[in-house]
């Protein structure tokens, strides 16, 4: 390359440069091509719902705000709303063979992220897998509601 | 029994069976209308009209009895072992008068401040309060700094060392976050109790009672008015949501 530069600087006649252009641009031109023929898009299987709460397309580019809006509406504010919440995303998506929405590479989650090269943490805390509230063997559902109050102050 | 006799009798247990059934339906809707009354709608969210409370009856917990915990652990996905990096969000405390050798037995958590210190000293705005008074921490926003652990005056949190796997999906945990308890926020959204005083009442102490605090009508609000209870720390005048009777 300092070879070729230095032809360049010295001044290469106008046919020359042009040519030695071309051929640089073949050589970076190769690689880029084969990688985008060589990436298969990611085979996702359909999901157990009827259909998604939006439609495709909007949940392909703005699932990442819903979550985080919803989030924070469920954390801070107790909003318990499921249209978009996380853990309906995994009753609905989890894999047939996994179970999970993130175990592989085939499931839901991590297919398209390992396509876009997206490494969200979700999974670091919140559950892959759809499952059932914990039955605490010694305490049985109480008959008198403890919740409080009533419903003026609610 | 002449044949006039047996009809009547028949007729009397018509009578009742209907009637029951009358009283039945008329429970039926009665029961479902104060459910309904009593629990919030999912998209209403938390209000300041409630604060969540609990009183501790430490003449009720029985000595040896570990069932709050371990209720806690199950419905939080809590491994329930106790070593320094392990996540314990409720334990129990035996407290014992050296002079006289008295010993008390007392489960100790959160106590759920209204001037939270760990809600002071948080850098991000994760550890925080709901509009209804339960501090929580926001893991999202969480860097693990612990400054809030050495804020508690209650030694209430804990810090998740290690990674985990298979959390309970509606008790997200992991590794880096500060945690402690919430009060079973995800039941108390549905209009239950905490699971430790739904253990503690299905053990039959009913050492604890769970409740809104700004509803006089309330059974904590009734217990609290007729019993003497003591914050924890009260010179911190953090005014906690968890007071405790007989200490």
């Amino acid at each position: 390359m300092a070879k070729l530069a230095g032809y360049l600087r010295a001044g290469l006649r106008p046919g020359l440069r042009f040519i030695v252009f071309l051929g640089a641009s073949a050589l970076l031109a190769v690689p880029s091509f084969e990688a985008a023929a060589g990436v298969n898009l990611p085979k996702l299987e359909k999901g157990k719902g009827e259909k998604c709460v939006e439609d495709t397309a909007t949940m392909r580019r703005n699932h990442m705000d819903l979550l985080k809006h919803h989030r924070d509406d469920t954390l801070r504010r107790g909003i318990r709303t499921t249209q978009h919440s996380l853990k309906g995303c995994v009753e609905c998506h989890a894999g047939s063979k996994t179970g999970s929405v993130a175990s592989s590479k085939e499931d839901f989650c991590v297919a398209c992220h390992l396509y876009t090269g997206a490494k969200p943490d979700c999974w670091d805390c919140h559950a892959t897998k759809p499952g059932k509230r914990p039955v605490n063997q010694a305490a049985q559902p109480t008959a008198s509601p403890l919740m409080p109050s009533h419903g003026g102050s609610q | 029994m002449s044949e006039s006799m047996n009809t009547k009798l028949e007729d009397r247990r018509e009578f009742l069976k209907t009637g029951a059934v009358v009283a039945g339906v008329t429970l039926g809707p009665g029961v479902l209308l104060y459910s309904v009354a009593h629990s919030r709608a999912p998209e209403e969210g938390a209000s300041g009209k409630q604060r969540w409370g609990m009183l501790i009856d430490t003449t009720k917990c029985g000595d040896g009895c570990n069932d709050c915990v371990t209720a806690c652990n199950t419905e939080n996905g809590l491994s329930g072992h106790t070593g320094p990096q392990d996540s314990q969000w409720i334990r129990k405390v035996d407290i014992r008068d050296l002079r006289t050798g008295y010993v008390q037995s007392l489960p100790m958590m959160c106590q759920h401040c209204e001037n939270a210190p760990c809600v002071d000293v948080c850098p991000t705005g994760a550890s925080m309060k709901r509009a209804d008074g339960i501090v929580l921490v926001d893991r999202h926003s969480c860097i693990g700094c612990r400054y809030c652990m050495m804020a508690c005056p209650y030694k209430a949190r804990s810090f998740v060392h290690e990674p985990l796997t298979d959390q309970n999906p509606e008790v997200p945990r992991g590794k880096g976050c500060v945690e402690s308890c919430t009060f079973c926020v995800q039941r108390v959204d549905r209009g239950e109790s905490p699971a430790c005083v739904e253990a503690c009442e299905a053990k039959g102490h009913k050492a604890m009672i769970f409740g809104d605090l700004k509803d006089p009508e309330s059974e904590v609000s009734k217990a609290l008015k007729s019993t003497d209870s003591v914050e924890v720390r009260a010179d911190l005048a953090l005014n906690t949501g968890v007071r405790y009777q007989g200490i």
